[in-house]
């Protein structure tokens, strides 16, 4: 077999690149997205970046620099952002079938496999993806896949947009001006903890005693030195049947009453249902949660959950059961800010077992005929009288670009 | 051992030969050899199945065409990543058979050509229209002689978003 070698491809602001396809005017001007409820900056082009708006922080703290350098500000839309990801993966597995997503922007890829040459292949990468889909990445490549992130660093600063690390230890004087928080797997905490024994750049990382870091920072610490040295210790996952469905999402303001969060709660249950019917899956348990805001005067923050007697997909129970959940978790007297739903205990529809004892509940048809109607004619065509009309409780969206890609009357126009 | 006769179990199973299943010996004229022997020989190519029976009149027609229902998207859409639609607003296309409301299908992954009809990206404005490279001149050109050609100029931002393979219009 021959030595792995990893490529992280990693798309540059994505969601400030998704924003700018279809709207060239927003080329190089500074551009920021919001987080969902337009809470936070979750994403920065290069010019915003420049300007010294932080990643993470509330808008109305870049409000100013907003105004002044006349940033263009947009509300999160995951409808494009998911759509143009689908097409960026679908171009990258084209050229190289040995691929491992790891987010909505970034994939892993074995190019040793493959009988052409790495760096060339790279290449060939990068700007079939720009062209294809007109989203810059960057690709790292490099023996392990922690060092593999590492060059994807290094290729974003590189203005080239392709890096390879060959051998760590020729490149000793750039890993000196890297510090340790960049590596991957090494958090706030892990990073103080390297601190305090006086490793802070990912050379002396390297370097360091793999005794003492296994001590500090447990045998994963020390698979990222191993990884550090090139040595691999992680090849590409599985591409992950996902484990649960979660559902949730901020409310527009606070919420004192249960109505809206009942309503919001079969909501989120309905669309869990959705997404569980479309990957034919079923769930054995439901997951409430309900909590406060973390800073707020008065803190709360609960959660329950519930089995069912055999698993289900059919929304009617996830919403019954979710409904029955919320009403328990609440209190009076509290400001709430957001309600969930996660479906956990997933198993494919076609192996459940049923229960002689307990008669199914679930109507497969009626769920389809939703689906069906709901695929045909848009989302929420067809709803449960639970989910609400008004929504008066839903997330502010007040920025949102149209959804180009996924929705045939917000395409874009061209004169 | 018994001599003669019918031995249980001898020679090739039935089914094992040539044509997978039991044969039998019959009697053919010798003019007429040949014919049999084609024929069986063969039934081991695909021979056409119809679907009605041929005494009964004619042969539906549409018998040699059961191929399934045809997908619209395999017929506009080459390369699925790279494809992306596109409403017109504006009549600057009219001539080239694109009105106001139509939708485009846009391949990003084909070169533009000279010739070809474009999304452009021009001064920060997306924009169809007829891409046009001559003599060392790119103009961009409308399909309507109540619009000017476009010349490209130093300090015009030109990009070509998409090459135009597809329009949709409602009749």
């Amino acid at each position: 077999m021959t030595a792995p070698l990893f490529a992280l491809a990693d798309c540059n602001n994505f969601y400030a690149s998704c924003e700018r396809l279809f709207n060239p005017a927003l080329a190089g001007r500074p551009l920021i997205v919001l987080s969902n409820n337009d809470g936070c900056v979750v994403a920065r082009s290069n010019e915003a970046k420049a300007l010294g708006i932080g990643m993470g922080i509330p808008f109305f703290q870049a409000r100013k620099l907003v105004e002044r350098h006349r940033v263009a500000v947009f509300s999160s839309n995951y409808s494009l952002y998911g759509d143009i990801s689908r097409r960026v993966m679908a171009v990258l597995a084209g050229l190289c079938p040995d691929m491992e997503i790891y987010s909505i922007d970034e994939a892993f890829l074995r190019l040793d496999r493959l009988p052409h040459e790495p760096l060339a292949l790279a290449r060939e990468m990068r700007d079939r993806v720009r062209h294809w889909t007109g989203i810059p990445i960057s690709i790292g490549l490099a023996p392990t896949k922690t060092l593999a992130k590492l060059a994807n660093l290094i290729a974003k600063k590189s203005g080239e947009g392709v890096f390879q690390i060959e051998r760590p230890e020729r490149l000793h004087g750039l890993l000196a001006r890297l510090p340790v928080k960049e590596v991957w797997g090494i958090g706030r905490r892990s990073a103080e903890r390297l601190q305090a024994l006086g490793i802070e750049t990912v050379e002396q990382l390297r370097r360091a005693d793999p005794r003492q870091i296994r001590r500090h920072l447990s045998v994963i610490g020390e698979r990222i030195l191993c990884e550090l040295n090139g040595t691999p210790c992680l090849d590409l996952e599985e591409t992950q049947s996902n484990r649960q469905i979660l559902c949730s999402k901020s409310f527009g303001q606070r919420v004192t009453t249960l109505a809206p969060i009942l309503e919001a709660v079969s909501n989120y249950a309905a669309r869990a249902g959705e997404r569980l019917r479309r990957q034919r899956l079923c769930c054995g348990h439901i997951h409430v949660f309900l909590q406060t805001g973390h800073h707020d005067a008065r803190v709360y923050s609960n959660a329950l959950s519930q089995g069912f007697p055999t698993p289900t997909s059919d929304s009617r129970q996830l919403i019954r059961v979710a409904k029955g959940l919320a009403q328990r978790l609440f209190l009076e007297g509290y400001r709430y800010q957001k309600v969930g739903v996660i479906l956990m205990d997933l198993a494919e529809s076609r192996r459940i077992q049923d229960d002689l004892f307990t008669p199914r509940n679930d109507n497969p048809r009626l769920m389809q005929a939703l689906d069906a109607i709901n695929a045909r004619l848009g989302a929420d065509e067809v709803f449960f009288a639970a989910q609400g009309v008004q929504r008066p409780w839903r997330m502010q969206s007040g920025y949102r670009s149209p959804r180009y890609t996924t929705c045939w009357n917000e395409l874009a126009r061209v004169s | 051992m018994p001599r003669g006769g019918k031995r249980a179990g001898a020679g090739r199973p039935p089914g094992q030969g040539k044509f997978g299943e039991p044969t039998r010996p019959i009697r053919v004229p010798v003019s007429m050899l040949e014919a049999v022997y084609g024929f069986v020989e063969r039934r081991h190519h695909a021979l056409p199945l119809y679907g009605s029976k041929v005494s009964a009149g004619f042969p539906s027609p549409a018998d040699d065409y059961l191929e399934g229902t045809l997908d619209l998207n395999e017929h506009l859409v080459k390369h699925p990543a790279a494809t992306f639609f596109v409403r017109v607003s504006g009549d600057s296309m009219l001539n080239a058979g694109i009105h106001p409301g139509d939708i485009l299908v846009v391949d990003r992954s084909l070169t533009p050509v000279s010739g070809r009809i474009v999304i452009a990206a021009l001064d920060g404005e997306l924009t169809v229209k007829r891409f046009d490279q001559r003599n060392g001149r790119t103009r961009l050109l409308a399909e309507n002689p109540a619009y000017a050609p476009i010349e490209i100029q130093d300090g015009n931002e030109l990009h070509i978003w998409g090459v135009v393979t597809n329009v949709i219009h409602p009749v």
